[in-house]
């Protein structure tokens, strides 16, 4: 039984954040030191619920001992523990890094935004309430606001006016959802909604098609699908790089909801809604994929590169979510932790490169940059894992994507494999560029030369291990989350732990 | 009364979708204000138009209107105005820095070569 500790995700970074302004805003080092500890805590505490999740099933932690649907109530099933779990190893690796590179000696109160952005990401997987989402991805936002502009800066702060501006326009669609949905069902609890949704009276039908395809475009602007996906080069290529690398779990909270609101709430067994939302997210994810692939191929800096990459695995992502069958989710799951392990890698070495660089421009070669060798490795590793070239985790992920989408092989399979060589050619340009050519115009004399900073390698080191032990173990992380996947599918089991009062 | 309060959102977020698609920071924010007044008030009727009913149920009470719409609002009027608030303050910090203030990032005085972090 892990009751109480359900919340603990939630609670600790919310405590440890608002102790971190109150209690020590001038002390960095002190912030360092809770900061580490809440994170290492979230982590040991996250592995703890991914055990007992996938032990005993199911388990829902009450706020207030309000029962459910008249409460607010946390959910922890095998999916939210998973994702609380990715986001605690990815916190990790993004806070090394910042200590490693003094990114938080560049402004106020990075840690404890940090700690908030903490709170709102585990606070959106585990919440089973779907009011009690959107304040959460609120918490995550409001937070990624102040993270985003940090340090500040002309082009940074423009970036986050237009970031911010899209977030409001998706907040307010998000309520207009899901004021649709309470008018209708006259329930937001995602477990009550899902035995209401399925035996509507036939006059509201329409009306539960619009709020439908409105919920499903807020988890599409967080999730960057297109045709919304035209905040995310310009915020995650603006923001500084360890704050970009943390974003990279903020696209998976669109996917974490769609996967979640689509197959419990809205599956395409649905009367009302059918295989709407599959048919609409299918396309677009395509698209998405295409112009990810075609926006590494002509990004024109390092950090733009990176963002598009983001871009491009969000759409084979989507790609599997949109089939909705076990398989197919089973594969976007192991996609999903694959690429914000990968992602985040890439917007670390960014970083790196960009430090070490008068700037991290692609369409002219520099003189080579301290740590070249290092660097350039860790590149190539990360550019093997994004683009899904054998042996890392990148090439299985799409490996399982593919064969969970044989019965549209023509058009997926076309599209994953051609764009996937755009990718690579991307990627290849990208490296020669930055590490080859740069011998060409080297000048004489000595190198650069940099501090080597030896915790952020540990931490860009550590998100790669994390891919290398995501491909060791493939079999095993795979039949847990088809295990996931299938329990997602035959959702008896999540909706009997809400405990829902019997209708008379 | 309902085809009074729909005009009123509707024509609220006409103005705001309007004002939010022009190229200054102002406008955009003014929009954006007005798109959450509306969302607040649609909010408010989704637990249907009642007046003069009780909000908590009671014996011999005519009906009621229901109350969570009412606590779903609050929780949307405060997250709303802090949202603008930090927008505010983010579009002032983008306007001292550049000197102007339009919204999108293609300048001409935008750095060709990436920009220096």
């Amino acid at each position: 039984m892990m009751y109480h500790w359900i919340s603990v995700p939630v609670l600790l970074p919310a405590i440890l954040g608002a102790a971190m302004v109150l209690l020590m805003r001038n002390d960095l080092l002190l912030q360092r030191v809770f900061a580490l500890v809440s994170t290492l805590g979230l982590l040991a505490v996250s592995i703890a619920l991914l055990v007992a999740a996938s032990n005993e099933g199911p388990e829902v932690y009450q706020l207030g001992d309000w029962p459910a649907p008249f409460g607010i109530v946390l959910v922890l099933d095998r999916l939210s523990a998973m994702m609380v779990t990715l986001t605690a190893v990815l916190a990790v690796a993004v806070l090394l890094y910042t200590i490693g590179s003094g990114w938080d000696t560049r402004g106020r109160h990075f840690h404890a935004l940090f700690q908030f952005q903490l709170m709102g990401i585990c606070g959106a997987f585990l919440t089973g309430d779907a009011f009690n989402l959107f304040v959460f991805f609120e918490v995550l936002l409001i937070a990624s606001y102040g993270l985003m502009i940090h340090s500040g800066g002309r082009d940074r702060l423009r970036a986050g006016v237009q970031y911010v501006a899209f977030n409001l326009v998706g907040s307010s669609l998000f309520l207009f959802a899901l004021a649709s949905i309470y008018s209708i069902t006259g329930t937001l609890n995602i477990a009550d909604l899902a035995v209401k949704a399925a035996e509507l009276p036939q006059g509201d039908a329409a009306l539960f098609r619009v709020a439908a395809v409105m919920l499903m475009m807020v988890f599409a602007i967080k999730g960057a699908l297109v045709p919304l996906q035209f905040w995310l080069p310009g915020t995650y290529s603006n923001a500084p790089g360890p704050v970009a690398a943390l974003f990279a779990v903020m696209t998976k909270i669109g996917a974490y909801s769609v996967i979640r609101f689509g197959v419990i709430v809205l599956p395409t067994t649905h009367p009302v809604t059918g295989t709407l939302i599959a048919d609409l997210m299918l396309p677009a994810a395509l698209l998405t994929l295409i112009i990810g692939a075609l926006g590494i191929l002509g990004a024109t800096t390092l950090s733009r590169l990176a963002a598009f990459a983001a871009v491009a695995s969000m759409g084979t992502a989507f790609i599997a979510i949109s089939a909705f069958t076990p398989a197919s989710t089973a594969a976007a799951l192991y996609y999903m932790v694959h690429s914000t392990l990968a992602g985040a890698a890439l917007f670390l070495i960014a970083d790196l490169v960009t430090y070490r660089r008068a700037h991290d421009g692609l369409h002219q070669s520099l003189p080579p940059i301290a740590q070249a060798g290092l660097i350039s490795a860790l590149f190539m590793v990360s550019a093997i894992a994004t683009a899904g070239m054998p042996p890392l985790s990148g090439f299985i992920g799409k490996l399982l994507v593919l064969d969970a989408l044989r019965d549209s092989a023509a058009l997926v399979w076309s599209v994953i494999l051609v764009t996937s060589l755009i990718i690579i050619v991307g990627f290849a340009r990208a490296g020669s560029t930055l590490f080859w050519k740069a011998h060409a115009s080297a000048p004489e004399g000595d190198g650069a030369t940099h501090p080597a900073q030896a915790l952020s390698f540990v931490a860009v080191g550590t998100l790669l291990a994390g891919l290398v032990a995501l491909t060791v173990f493939a079999g095993p992380v795979i039949a847990w989350i088809e295990v996931t996947a299938a329990s997602l599918f035959d959702p008896a089991a999540y909706i009997a732990a809400n405990q829902l009062p019997e209708v008379k | 009364m309902e085809a009074l309060v729909a005009s009123a959102i509707g024509m609220m977020t006409a103005a705001g979708v309007y004002l939010m698609l022009r190229q200054r920071t102002f406008p955009v924010i003014v929009g954006l204000t007005l798109l959450t007044y509306a969302v607040n008030v649609f909010l408010f009727t989704s637990g249907r138009l009642a007046t003069n009913m009780p909000a908590i149920y009671g014996e011999g009470a005519p009906g009621y209107s229901d109350p969570l719409p009412q606590a779903l609002v609050l929780t949307a009027i405060v997250i709303s105005f802090g949202m603008t608030a930090v927008i505010v303050m983010m579009a002032l910090g983008a306007f001292l820095e550049s000197g102007h203030d339009k919204v999108d990032m293609n300048d001409d005085d935008a750095p060709v070569d990436g920009g220096q972090k």
